[in-house]
């Protein structure tokens, strides 16, 4: 592990760029499910219906939302990499607000998905 | 090295081999494209999860078959994980030091994103192309 981890005081653009490290493993495993998914159609409908009943189980679910968390989360800190790319927001101000903003997001877009979907009758 | 010989080397032969690989920059775009390419794609991946979570096989083997939605979902895998596969990378040449570990996993880290992808589009397009069995 890095030592800088012990000697730098914890931030918010520090807790970014951690979590932002975290997200690739989490889409790594969700790439695996999407593909998987795919797999499962392609190989008829028992198989189907097993995946859907070991992703769709209350562990499966809390993973998804994991994943789903990690996505909204990555996708808003990819656009602010872009900004960075272009020369704005490295102010300590800037960055730390839009950091806030890139894990708000992803929180409260993968809450908005998974009510949206509870209420479309997705989660039964 | 001594004195004397190092005198006969040029700044430039001294340099060479040394330093970056120029291979930086290609990693770099790639890496950035592949994150912006795949906004659009992650929003319209997330829309769609919603419509087929609760459905069946045979409206999950429906949804593929319309080409745009195979199209689209193969563009989604791919993308992602091109952008995936490169910040792996990344993660692992930051924080493997042991030369063999390193080349290990990074190994491994393409192997399975492309087994992943191909698994993945193959099988979209099987069920695309022949329709739920």
């Amino acid at each position: 592990m890095s030592p800088h981890l012990q000697v730098w005081r914890w931030h918010v653009t520090m807790a970014c760029s951690i979590l932002h490290r975290g997200s690739i493993f989490a889409l790594y495993l969700g790439a695996i499910l999407l593909a998987g998914w795919a797999v499962a159609l392609a190989s008829g409908p028992d198989h189907y219906a097993c995946y859907t009943e070991v992703v769709g189980s209350p562990l499966g679910k809390l993973v998804l939302f994991g994943i789903t968390v990690m996505l909204f989360f990555n996708l808003a800190y990819n656009v602010r990499q872009a900004f960075w790319d272009l020369g704005y927001g490295f102010t300590p101000k800037t960055a730390d607000m839009t950091g806030v903003i890139a894990i708000a997001f992803g929180v409260v877009a993968a809450v908005v998905v998974w009510v949206i979907a509870g209420f479309t009758g997705a989660l039964s | 090295m001594s004195k004397s010989s190092s005198n006969f080397r040029t700044p430039r032969s001294r340099a060479q081999g040394l330093g970056s690989a120029k291979h930086g920059v290609g990693h770099f775009m790639v890496e950035r494209v592949s994150a912006l390419a795949s906004v659009p794609l992650v929003l319209w991946g997330v829309f769609a999860g919603l419509r087929l979570a609760g459905s069946d096989f045979e409206a999950a083997a429906a949804w593929i078959a319309q080409p745009l939605n195979a199209v689209l979902l193969s563009l989604l895998l791919v993308v992602g994980l091109i952008h995936l596969k490169n910040a792996m990378q990344v993660v692992i040449e930051d924080y493997i030091e042991r030369f063999a570990t390193k080349s290990a996993l990074l190994l491994l880290n393409l192997f399975v994103s492309v087994l992943t992808g191909a698994l993945g589009v193959f099988a979209i397009v099987k069920v695309a192309l022949t329709g739920a069995i």
